[in-house]
This record gives C-alpha cells, structure tokens and sequence, in this order.
C-alpha cells in the first residue's frame, strides 16, 4: 500500500487539508500536494491505462517526465483532459477522472488489446485492413479511432482566461534549483536584468532533499540565504510555476506560467505565456532519470528511483512497507538510504555492476541494506500492483534465482540531462561513454543573431551530477558570461560540497542482458505509447535502421511525454541491436515545448471581439443604430445594406439602389485608401505607378487610373485627384490601401530612390461620403457655402469648400452611373456632416445604402470591381480598359508584363455583358461556360465564366458580366453555363446595361 | 524569431513588425529585355542555402525599407543597411569574411 | 518479398514477429543505373515505382541524403483533396487523389487512406464566391465537390462555432472524397514496392556535384561514390535550388519555413479535414487522437526547419476561435517543413536546361496530398523524354511566357 507517513513532506501543509475526488470517489490530500501525491497517498495505484493495450498504469515519476498518470480535471467549462498529475497542483474541491478505459478503471474492455498484444506489435496496421478496401474507412478506422486518444475532448467552451506578457532581459535562467540559483547569485550584482524561471512552485530542486550541507551551512539555510539575496536585487527577477517552453532564434523564448489556484488568489488568469527576448540563456534544467528495461516494468508499484524518494521527502508519502531498488547507478542509493532512514524496509538492492564501491553504496551497506551485485529483475510479479519480483543474473537471461517480496521497485537507469531547450534551435548532442549519457556538445552550440553561442548549460543539464562539482562549473559559465557583458564580478565565493565518489554509471539498458524473444515482448520502453523491446527489434528487423525511422514505426518517444523517459533507453537499444556507437545512432530532434502548452495560452485574449480587432469608421455607430446588416471587408467592416423592419436583405438591397437611380442615396466610403503623393517628381512617379497617364491630369481634375503589378496583372484602380502641381491624392480600393501605400514606398525607396516624392497614407484622416443620385446636388446645395453645378463642379473634377460649415472636398466622380458627389472631411467631423447630409436629404427620400446595392449600381453600368472581374491573372486589355492605358508612355509598370506570348493571346478571355435566358434569376455566382468539345484532359473545354451576376432592379431582370474567350468577338453568341449539371443559357452581350451613353452621371 | 536592426530607426525590430521583400540587388528590367532577362528579373532567384542578401520593410515602425545579410541555415545576421544601394557595403563583406573564413 | 496480410500477421506472431523480411534493402550504389532519382521523398520513390510499374525502368537508384521520407513527406498535415480551380492543378491533384484510393491494395501496404472529406470554410461573401467558383469549375472537371450551407456544416463537424462575431461562418466548399492518409506509410510503401522491383535505395548518401558527359550521360558525384546514370530525376523539394545550382542552372523558387503542430491525442471529437484561409488555419484528427494543425507559411527564406512562434500564434488564435474546445487542448509538439515555393505557387514537372535532367519540385504547401499523381507524371516524363497530358502545363517555359498556373485567384483580393 502506498500511504502518507505520519510525519514528513516537506512541501506540503499539514494544516491545510484538502478533499478531492477521484473517479467519484471522495478523498483527502494536503495543501501543497500535487494530484500525483495526492493519490499516492489514498492508496490509488492504478491512475489509468496505456494508450494502445490498455494496460494498468500506475503513477511512475514525480515531474514533468511523467509518461502514466494523466488524468482529467474539471467538469463543464473548466474540464481539463491529459493533465499530468505529478505537476499539477492538487486544490480543494477538485474533481480527478482517469482516461482511457471502458467501462471501468479496474475492468477495461479495452485491454482485450493486451491479450491480443503479440498479434498487434508495432506497425501491424500497416500490415493488414487492406481489403476489402472499404473496410479501412468503414470498419477497421472507426475502430482504431475509438480506442486510440487518451482523455475525452471538453464539450463546453473554456471559462479560463489568458494572457501574453512580453519581457526583454540580458539573463534567462532556466531552472531554480542549486546551479540555476548559484549562476543568478553569482551574477546579480553585475546589474545585468537577469530572469529565473522555474516550473515546480519551490526553488532549490533537490538540494535540500539530497544534501545535509551547502555552503558552510545547512542546505536549508544556504537556501533561505540565496533567495533572501536574490529579492534585494531590483535587476533579478524569479518566477516559480513557469516552464520555459521554447527556444526560437535570436534569442525569442516562450515559457507558460501557471497561475495559483483563484480559490487562493483574487486573479482568474488561469495561465500566461510569457514572450522573452534575452541575450543569453543559462540552462540549469538538471536531468531526468531513466528508467531499465526488465520484464513487467510498467506494472503499477514500479516507479522511478527519484520518484518515489520526492514522493516521500516532499509529500511524505511511502511507497508501501518494502521497496526494492534495481540500479546500474549510485545514486539510487539515496532512495533505499531514504526509506531505510524513515524506517521503512529495503529487503533488496539489486545492482547491475559487477563492483560497488562508491559513497553511497557502502553507506547503504553499512545500515544493513542487503547489496546484491551483477544482479537484476527477472520478472516482477503482480498485475494491477507490485506483489514481488523474482532475481536474476544481470549477464544470464532470466533464470529465477530467489523471489523477494514487495510493494515497490524503486528503478535507476542513470540520468539524462534535460537538453531539449539547447535542442530547439540546433544545438547538437554529444554521447558521453564515461558519463552514460546524451550532453550538450560544447563544439556545436546554438547561436545568437551574431553567431555566438547563446545557450549555457551548467550543473546536471550539462551532465554534472555531483553538488561538489556544480559550484566551479558555475564559476567557469558566470565568469565567461560577465566578460562577455563586460561587467566584473565582485570575488566570487564558492559554497563548499561535501565531496563523495562515485562509480561509474554501467550502461546497462536490458535486464537482463540475454533477455529471451518472448520476455522482450513484455518488456516496456514507451509506457504510454506501449513500446515494447519486441517493437524496437521488429523496427530494426525490417529495415527501420534510422532512429528516426524506428521512432516513427514503433512510435516510441511520441506520446504526452515525448519520449522523457523512453527516448535514450530507445537509442540505447537501437545501438545494441545494430552493434552501432552511440554516437552514430544519434537522436531524434527535440521540438518545443519542452511540456504541452494549452492552445488556450497560445491564443491569449485573442478570442471572440479581440481574435481580430475589426476596423471601424467614425459613422459605425450610426450604420449600427439604423439597423446595418454588416459585411467583413478586409479589416473593416462596411454595411452590406440596412433592413428595415421586417425586410428581406434582398429586398433592402433592391430598394437601396432603386434610391439612388431614382432619388439619393448615401455612401460612406471611408475605408476607401487614401494616399497622398507630393513632390517635384510626384507626376513622373505615378506615370509609372499608373498604365494611363497622370502627368497630363490638371489640378482640379480627377482621372481613373489603373495599376498593374510587375507581371502585367491588374491589382487596383481607382480615381487620382491632381491636388497641385506637385500634390496628387490617389484613391485605392478598400482591401488594396495599405499594400498599394507599400508597393509605392517600395519603388521610391528601392528603385527610385532620386526622385523626390513623398507619400502618406491618409485613408484614416478623413471620412469620405459619396451622396449619389439624380438629386444629390439638391441635397448638398441644401447644405450652402459653395457652388456645384455643372459648370463650378464639373463631372471629373474637385474643389474645396465648406458644406453645412465644415471645410470639405468635394469630388464629382461616379461609381453608380448617376449624379454623384465625393465629399471628404475630416475624420473628426465626418459623422456630424454625415447626419447633416440626411437631415438635408430627408424631403428627398434619402438613404443610406450599403456595398451590396453599390455592386449592383456599379454592375449595372459595367464598371469593373477589383477582386470579381480581377483575380491576380487578368489584364486591363481583357477588360476593355485599352483606353487606359497609355500608348505614348516609355515605361509602366506592368507593360513588359503585358509583351509576353500568353497575355497577347488572341484567344484571351475578355469581359462581355451576359444576358441569361429562359429564367428570371440571375446567373449564379462564378458559374463557368462549357463548350461542346474536350479540352486535354479529357473534360468538357471551359470557355468563360462569370464573374459579377446580380438582380438589377432599375432594369428589373437579371444581369451579368463574366470573361468569356474572345468574347467581345461573339457578341450574341448564346453560352451555356454549367450549374451543378443543369445548363443555363446566356447570350453574350454589350457589358452597359444601364446608361451606357453616360448622359445621367 | 528574428530580431533586425533597422538601419534609419535604428530600432532592434521584431520580426512581427516586418514584412519580407526576398532577395536584394536585383536589376529591374524595362520595356526593352527579352524574355530571358525579364524571367531573370521577375522569378529566377539563387535561393541560397548559406549567405542571402535580401529585403525587409520596417512595416510596423518606419516604414523604411532595408537590406540584411543573414545566413538562411543559421538565421545569422551579418549586418543591415539602407536599400538605396547596388550592392552589399564593404563592411558587411568584411563581416561575412571574418565569420565564414 | 512475402505478401502482408492478417494472415502473415497471425504466422508471424506465433514466432513473436522475428521472421519478417526488410521492408526494403539498403544495398551499395552500382556504378551505373538507367534512371537516378535524387531525393527518396515521396515525389522521388513515387516517380521511382510508376517508373518501374508504368514504363517498365527498373535499373533504377534513388539517392537519399538522409533518411527516407525524412523530409516533408514526414512533417506535413497529411491533407488530401484535389478541389482545384484551374484544369492543370484539378488534373493532377485528382489524379493523385484516386491513386491515393487504391494505393494500399496496390503497394500492399496499408498507407491508411482515409476519406473523411474536406472542407473549406467560406468567412466572407468573396471567399463565399471564390468557392463557388471552384465548385463550378470542379463540376465540369468531374470532381465531385459541393458547396454547403452553415447548417451542413455543423452537421459534418460539431465541435465548430459557425457564428464567429468577426468571420461568420458563409458556407463551405465540400470535398467528401478528400482526406487524409498515414504520411510515413506513403514512403515506406512506394519504398517497399520499389526495393521489390530491384530499385536500388541508397540512403546516407548526399550529391556534392554533377557533371554531364559529352554522350549527354550523366555523373553525380556522391557522399558514396561516383555513380553515372542516362537520365537524372531531381525531386528534392526545398532543397531543389541547391541541387540545380550544382547542375548549373537557377530556379524560380524560393524556400521558407512551414510550421506545423500536434496536439495531445484525445478520443474522437473531429472527423472531417477543416481548412479555413481568412484566418489561415486547417485541422485534422489522427487516427491517434492528435488534433494535426497547420497553417501559413513563414515569410522569408529558411532552410531550418524551424520557423517563427509567431505563425504558430496566429494559427492557434485562429482555431481556437473557430473551435472553442480545443482552448484546452495542449499543444503537443511542433516542427516545420522546407517548402519550396515558385513564382506562380504551382509546381514544376520539366525538363530542364540541361539535357537529360528533369525537375519535379515547386509543390509548397500541395506536396503530399499530390504525390502519386507527381510520381506517375514525372515518371512518364522521364520515360518518354517528353511530358504527358498531366505534366506538360508544369513546365519550366511557362515562366517565361506568363502561362501561369495562378491557385490563389480564387481567394485573391478583397474589394
């Protein structure tokens, strides 16, 4: 049984109690236990099953390296699958489901999987489901699929909150524990801004655990001195239950912190990603423990040497009466000195190597612990828990030579460093034969924007596992540091470490050596991804030779885990099987994070009204109060038309536009861009800008101008107002502002960059309202000060003035084909005049109309509309816009474009009108021609589309403009367009459907 | 992450705060190239893997556009400067030497 | 080479599976082969095996820098559909789509295609229009797609909030045979059948140079040797400019950095492929439970395989808006991918300056839902000296005359 001792745990609060549930069931806990703990202490061994066999699963390791015990937290909108149970904290009231079973934890109908196991070894499902070949789809996926997963999705959205802090610091230490504190201990006076991030919710790692004295003192108080030093730096900051995440370039460093429990805390932050930019990164990570691979080593009971001596120092928590260790190291002797000093029993230590001579073992000795050498584990008995083991030789294959009862098998592999943040950006590893393990290769290191190393890795993350040694690493790192910031470093003084020997950890992976073909079948690697020894062989047997290959087959290392306590062992094997060094085999790459980040940290508050800030113009609130039906269009949102009550939106759209041919209208067209270009060469400059010709435009006079991209392709139009001689305001679509207000500085700076232009974007300055409509100019004149008849304001021209008393521009210029008016006034003033403007147009019948009965108005004309008659492959010759552009110009930009073979193709689709017949509605949208005969691949040959299609309500039936091949060569020509297999018919026609001899506007 | 220097602001700008042009010191060609030169000019690029010289836009802050050498393996940063240039300053050369020797 | 089956299966277990054959041979380079592939990605052990299947090319080597199927073939989102707009990218992409159905029981290797349909969530009234487009032109391709109202798709997908306050959802252009497929499986399969045809996989084996003969034969001077062969396949993806600059001749492609992420694996709760390009987001749910993310593009040049936080940011943002549950869902692992991007988006299947030297690459973000049908068309290229019906549109010549192959129109400006 596994059971809280009755003193002890140095992290918990035995003041505080704590109920918790686990699958229903109500248990007790203490503040400052995690959920793992927690458990452990009610005696709940098995927390859940494995991925692919469903097999019992048991609580293995005390950090982040968890492979077993994740669970599911929460209910409703605060569930939370996969959480790994020995780094969350456990609060009051919490709810604990495990994952991955049916019907029950205890009985699972999954593990039928186990008993089939030697039937489904690693990539059998590439192996068979093949036929019939709908079965995969119909039966043997859906079937996979639902016993694969862990935990159950949430069905309710998140309640939690997010959010991102930003932080630029010289310093990053990762990691609180002894080398991590050191380095920022050592440094902090320099002043340098130095940020220690740490992922438990202690400082100190094992320091206090592991060692009686640090520095002259008791660990504890050497402890308690260093972070009372630290809090008097202002340059030092320290933050616990934050886990760096990942590396990226130059520096950029993310790292998820979780918040105290809001039961304690006024906060409802429930984590924040922190955005780091640092100069220089200390990596004092430590290592994790390996674990050895022996038959029966995932059975619940089996944990990590580590584990259970944090389980048992921190939380006070015992692994059950008698514990036996299996090693290749020295220090899983700390675990069996640890039980034996509490009181509880070791019966056994088995250790792999041949001779023990070290510290450790001889104290362990001395207390009477048995010490059996070159010995292993055979086979561990028990099923949902540990009931015993049976011993063997370590070099023999198995042979039961004595069977020991227990509870508990305490397991020691050797250690790790915890590299993957040296990883992230491409620093490479390095196996070390004399140390039994991967570490960070020195020769190969990540690098700073200027190709110096910036990651340094110093105490156990650098493969120093000794406390004696860490202090003068510590030095070496601080000191290169300091001079590389240039800062001195007051005499450092380095705490004293009781100095112990230690023998070599043996690299010994498969327990033991001979292990026969039918035992490494039951010999676990991966325990969540249920990897197998068996699976590693039948990788290597069939070729899967790279390590990435026999990752990507067995799915070792893939699982929550990512391979923390599988992956080396996994090499190892790997190794050992093709007799390959270590070295040669190499790793896999280590990709961030380091431990899952939630995607709703990621996110932060971007979410529902912040995921994408809309843009909105000064007369928004006013659209909204009248009832506006939006549409996104770019970043902004415009109305699509205003409903009246009860009204239809196509009905409002209808009777929008029939307001403007018959009466008035109003627009505002602020979002359209706006771009001023000043300068002596400003005219030169928008001759190139521009296909037609803008340097023989007047001031006071406004011209539609045409802008092509380098290939020749149409990418925005709009009107050029000539300010002065050496001003010019040039309107852009509403999506094209910002790229076309780039595009230009990207010529002038980088082409051009003698001409003297300036330009500025503008389109924000100034609120635009387009007032259209046979009586527009009643309307405005209504509004006094200045004169726009015929022969003051003619059509193409502007003028200043003032409009109901505001100073305005006013630009006579036509996108519906009627009488219509631009007037542009400052952003400040422009909902004012804008209600001015109604007011004054009330006897009229104004309206305001939205951007769906402009498409109509503009379609009825046959003008063109970037993004429907364009799409990045037309040209204004397919257009009909040859009148724009200029024959007399040297240079343009797009006209070497437009020389080449396929855009002088006779045979190029051009625009056309297109009269559907035989129905009422119109053309559906983006329906395309079909011709009688095939094109190459064998379909029937595509020769037109349309493009615009809308219900004109002036000419009360349908219209369309569409591409058609040769089209302005075939007028009357009847096309049949392809909806969903049912031909349409339209004829091919003049595109001006409406006043096409442009007498009203 | 990439973090350059904008040689007119003289701000360390965040890669979200600019846009990338591609390669730099590219020679437009007018109404007068053949074929073969304009598809140099508008597709035909080294592509390097190593050494680019190439074009940003301090988009979010100045607005300027400049030029950077930056190794593409790496993420090396060789030195920024202004794009009203041919080619590549001699000190950014000389940096480009006396890191890759 | 024995046949898998459930059968095989059952033998094999009774001598717990240490009877299996190499699923392919690593033999040593020969000094010379008909056919030389560069690059055992998909594209390369693709053309490889319709080579040998379609055109009877058997003395065949395929080169490996690394590992096979080591580059984008095992670092993508594993989307397959062929809902194109134009005839040439339709063409091919269905192609490959209905090779991708029968390809299991052709390779005899389950490569776990899946066709749980794809759709393509239209977010504003131009995108709406945009995929009605491309309906209509898929109509007439014969492509079976439709486009769905926001009702149906919630009825496909569940978990989906359809009124998003800032992209509503319009509609969707649904692909119900476009899905997914198991992406190592598609190189170890193609890997497998080839090694059975006699074709020589020589990984760990890097070109440093080429040089060609002035009987128009080839030498490629390798990490293992000089080896010589009649023609020589390019299929390296974003290495591909590194390799033409060795054989002399430039590219219109530039390579950058596509990211991607897993989430942890939960049980079933995302059955189609959704894809969203206003907000540039798409996901998927493995077979093992990960939600398999992916999103757009980095924007510089980058050989790393690695990108920039901040496009993960943005994907991330996007779909946890769009699909509020997976707020809590962790973010598992994350990789990027070389792609390699020509002027025109569209991929490249040409031959090339040099004579007797094709080029397969260009693919971008396309590169593994078009793998069979890139294999089957560079294959015929390659056999025939001259491209098919399939490659001829992929040409390298179209750069020159502006012909080009333009995906992205669909979706192109907002007015």
């Amino acid at each position: 049984m596994t059971v809280r001792l009755p003193t002890g745990g140095t992290v918990i609060d035995r003041s505080k109690p704590i109920t918790f549930s686990f699958n229903g069931k109500k248990l007790r806990g203490y503040k400052g236990d995690t959920v793992a703990s927690a458990l452990l202490a009610n005696n709940q061994q098995l927390v859940g099953r494995s991925f692919k066999y469903h097999r019992p699963r048991g609580i293995f390791a005390s950090g982040p390296e968890e492979p077993n015990g994740l669970f599911t937290l929460g209910k409703g909108g605060k569930l939370e699958p996969n959480q790994v149970g020995s780094t969350t904290e456990l609060t009051d009231g919490l709810e604990i489901q495990s994952q991955n079973h049916w019907p029950s934890l205890e009985t699972d109908f999954g593990s039928v999987a186990n008993v089939a196991s030697r039937l489904l070894p690693a990539g059998f499902y590439y192996k068979t489901f093949m036929a019939p070949k709908q079965a995969w789809k119909h039966l043997f996926e859906p079937a996979i699929r639902q016993s694969a997963g862990l935990g159950k999705p949430p069905m309710d959205n998140d309640s939690d909150h997010y959010e991102h802090f930003y932080t630029h610091v010289d310093l990053l230490v990762v990691g609180g524990g002894i080398a991590g504190l050191l380095a920022a201990r050592m440094l902090a006076p320099t002043g340098l801004k130095i940020l220690l991030l740490e992922q438990t919710p202690y400082f100190g790692g094992r320091l206090i655990q592991d060692h009686d004295e640090f520095g002259g003192s008791s660990s504890g108080e050497w402890l308690t001195t260093t972070l009372e030093e630290l809090s008097t730096h202002k340059n030092v900051t320290l933050r616990n239950r934050t886990s760096v995440a990942g590396v990226y370039d130059h520096g950029f460093v993310i790292a998820d912190e979780k918040l105290p429990d809001p039961s304690d805390n006024s906060g409802y932050l429930k984590r924040r990603l922190w955005k780091i930019r640092t100069k220089r990164i200390v990596l004092a990570t430590g290592a994790i423990e390996r674990p050895l691979c022996f038959v029966g080593n995932d059975i619940p009971g089996v944990r990590l040497a580590s584990g259970i001596r944090d389980f048992l120092q921190n939380y006070g928590v015992s692994p059950g009466d008698r514990t036996a260790v299996l090693t290749n190291n020295d220090d899983a002797y700390k675990t069996a000195i640890a039980l034996t000093e509490i009181g509880l029993s070791v019966p056994l230590i088995m250790d792999t190597r041949m001779e023990i001579r070290g510290t450790l073992p001889t104290k362990a000795r001395k207390m009477g612990i048995r010490v059996e050498p070159a010995r292993g584990i055979g086979e561990v008995l028990g099923k949902k828990t540990v009931t015993g083991l049976e011993m063997c030789s370590q070099v023999g294959e198995g042979t039961s030579l004595e069977i020991i009862g227990c509870e508990a098998i305490a397991v020691s592999g050797g250690w790790s460093p915890t590299v993957h943040l040296w990883s992230h950006c491409n620093g490479k590893l390095k196996w070390d034969d004399s140390r039994t393990m991967f570490v960070p290769d020195w020769q190969k290191p990540p690098v700073d924007s200027q190709g110096k190393q910036n990651i340094f890795p110093i105490g156990s993350a650098d493969g120093y596992l000794q406390l004696h040694d860490i202090p003068v690493q510590v030095e070496t790192t601080v000191k290169f540091l300091a001079q590389e910031f240039e800062k001195p470093l007051t005499n450092l003084e380095l705490p004293e470490a009781e100095r112990i020997t230690e023998e070599k950890c043996h690299g010994t992976w498969l327990v033991p050596f001979g292990m026969k073909p039918a035992n490494r079948a039951k010999t676990w690697v991966d325990f969540q991804n249920d990897v197998k020894v068996s699976d590693i062989d039948l990788a290597l047997l069939e070729g899967f030779e790279s390590i990435e290959h026999s990752k990507r087959y067995t799915t070792l290392g893939m699982a929550t885990d990512q391979g923390k306590t599988s992956n080396v062992n996994g090499i190892a094997l790997v190794s050992h099987n093709l007799g390959v060094p270590m070295n040669k085999v190499g790793t896999t790459t280590f990709r961030p994070p380091y431990s899952p980040i939630p995607l709703g940290t990621i996110a932060g508050t971007a979410k529902q009204e912040l995921f994408k800030p809309t843009r909105k113009t000064p007369i928004d609130a006013w659209h909204e109060a009248n009832n506006a039906h939006w549409e996104p269009v770019s970043d902004w949102r415009r109305p699509y038309c205003y409903l009246l009550e009860g009204e239809t939106v196509e009905n409002a759209v209808n009777r929008e536009a029939l307001r403007v041919r018959t009466t008035v209208g109003m627009l505002d067209a602020t979002t359209l861009g706006k771009i001023l270009v000043k300068g002596r060469d400003a005219a030169k400059f928008l001759d190139m800008m521009y296909t037609n010709n803008m340097g023989t435009l007047k001031p006071g006079r406004c011209r539609y101008g045409l802008m092509c991209d380098e290939n020749g392709f149409l990418m925005d139009d709009g009107v050029v107002a000539r300010l002065d001689e050496t001003t010019f305001l040039c309107h852009t679509t509403t999506g094209g502002a910002d790229h076309i207000h780039g595009w230009m500085e990207d010529w002038l700076q980088c082409e051009w960059w003698d001409w003297r232009v300036f330009t500025a974007n503008i389109t924000d300055q100034y609120v635009q309202i387009g007032i259209a409509g046979p009586q527009a100019r009643e309307v405005l004149e209504k509004l006094g000060e200045m004169g726009l008849s015929e022969e003051e304001l003619p059509f193409m021209s502007w003028k200043k003035g003032r409009l109901a008393g505001f100073e305005v521009q006013v630009y006579r210029i036509s996108f519906s084909g009627e009488l219509s008016y631009e007037i542009s006034i400052k952003a400040s003033e422009g909902l004012e005049l804008w209600k001015r403007i109604y007011e004054a147009g009330k006897e009229f019948s104004i309206e305001p109309y939205g951007t769906e009965a402009l498409h109509v108005l503009r379609a009825e004309k046959g003008f063109i509309m970037i993004g429907d008659e364009t799409d990045g492959t037309v040209i204004p010759q397919d257009l009909g816009l040859d009148w724009a552009i200029s024959k007399k110009k040297d240079d343009f930009l797009g006209k070497r474009g437009q020389y080449r073979s396929f855009l002088t193709d006779p045979d190029r689709w051009r625009l056309v009108g297109l009269d559907v017949l035989d129905r009422e509605e119109p053309l559906p949208h983006g329906v395309y021609a079909q011709s009688e005969d095939q094109c190459d691949f064998g379909h029937p040959r595509m020769e037109g589309r349309v493009t615009s299609t809308y219900y004109s309500p002036m000419l009360k039936r349908p219209i369309a403009m569409g591409l058609v091949e040769r089209g302005p060569e075939r007028m009357g020509e009847v096309l049949k367009f392809n909806s969903g297999g049912k031909m349409i018919k339209a004829k091919i026609v003049n595109h001006m459907f409406y006043d096409p001899d442009k007498e009203v506007q | 992450m990439l973090k350059l220097l904008c040689p007119y602001c003289g701000v360390e700008a965040d890669e979200t705060e600019l846009v990338s042009g591609g390669e730099a010191h590219l020679k437009r060609e007018g109404p007068e190239s053949s074929d073969e030169e304009f598809e140099e000019y508008l597709f035909l690029r080294d592509n390097p893997k190593g050494i680019i010289f190439e074009r940003w836009r301090h988009a979010m802050g100045c607005g300027k556009w400049f030029h950077v050498a930056r190794c593409t393996e790496t993420m090396e940063v060789f030195g920024t400067y202004p794009a009203q240039t041919y080619k590549p300053p001699t000190k950014v050369l000389q940096e480009i030497k006396a890191r890759r020797h | 080479m024995k046949k898998y089956s459930l059968l095989s299966l059952v033998r094999q277990s009774l001598n717990y599976h240490t009877g299996w054959e190499r699923a392919w041979k690593s033999p040593e380079p020969k000094e010379n082969y008909d056919v030389v592939i560069v690059g055992a990605g998909g594209h390369g052990l693709a053309t490889a095996y319709y080579l040998g299947k379609n055109h009877g090319i058997k003395n065949v080597a395929i080169l490996e820098k690394g590992w096979l199927g080591g580059g984008n073939t095992g670092r993508n989102t594993t989307i397959i559909r062929s809902n194109y707009l134009q005839d040439a990218s339709a063409a091919i992409y269905e192609k490959s789509r209905s090779l991708y159905e029968i390809l299991s029981q052709d390779l005899n290797y389950n490569i776990m295609f899946s066709p749980r349909g794809v759709m393509m969530l239209a977010q504003t009234h131009h995108e709406a229009r945009g995929y009605q487009r491309i309906n209509s032109a898929n109509i007439i391709q014969g492509i079976k797609t439709e486009y769905i109202t926001p009702e149906r798709v919630k009825e496909l997908c569940k978990i989906i909030n359809i009124d998003c306050p800032r992209y509503p959802i319009l509609g969707a252009l649904w692909q119900p045979r476009g899905g997914t497929a198991r992406h190592d499986a598609v190189a170890w399969g193609y890997a497998r059948a080839c090694s059975e045809m006699g074709m020589h996989i020589i990984q760990k084996c890097e070109v440093t140079g080429i040089s060609q003969q002035n009987n128009g034969s080839l030498d490629i001077q390798t990490s293992r040797g000089s080896i010589r062969c009649n023609k020589l396949g390019m299929v390296v993806a974003g290495h591909s400019g590194v390799l033409a600059a060795q054989a002399g001749f430039r590219l219109p492609i530039e390579s950058v950095a596509l990211q991607a992420l897993v989430s942890e694996p939960v049980k079933p709760c995302l059955d189609v492929v959704v894809m969203a390009n206003t907000v540039h987001g798409y996901i998927s749910q493995s077979d093992k439970g990960e939600m398999v993310i992916g999103g757009g593009a980095d924007q510089y040049n980058n050989y790393s395989q690695r990108g920039s936080f901040i496009h993960i940011e943005n994907t991330v943002r996007a779909l946890v808006e769009m699909f509020p549950i997976i707020s809590r869902l962790k973010m598992l692992r994350q990789w990027g991918g070389i792609v390699d991007m020509t002027g025109d988006r569209s991929p490249i299947i040409s031959k090339t300056p040099v004579q007797n030297i094709f080029i397969n690459c260009g693919w971008g973000t396309g590169g593994f839902k078009s793998i069979p049908g890139s294999g089957w068309a560079m294959a015929e290229l390659m056999a025939k000296g001259e491209p098919g019906v399939l490659a001829e549109p992929f040409s390298l010549e179209r750069f020159k005359e502006g012909r080009f192959i333009d995906e992205s129109v669909a979706a192109g400006v907002a007015h």
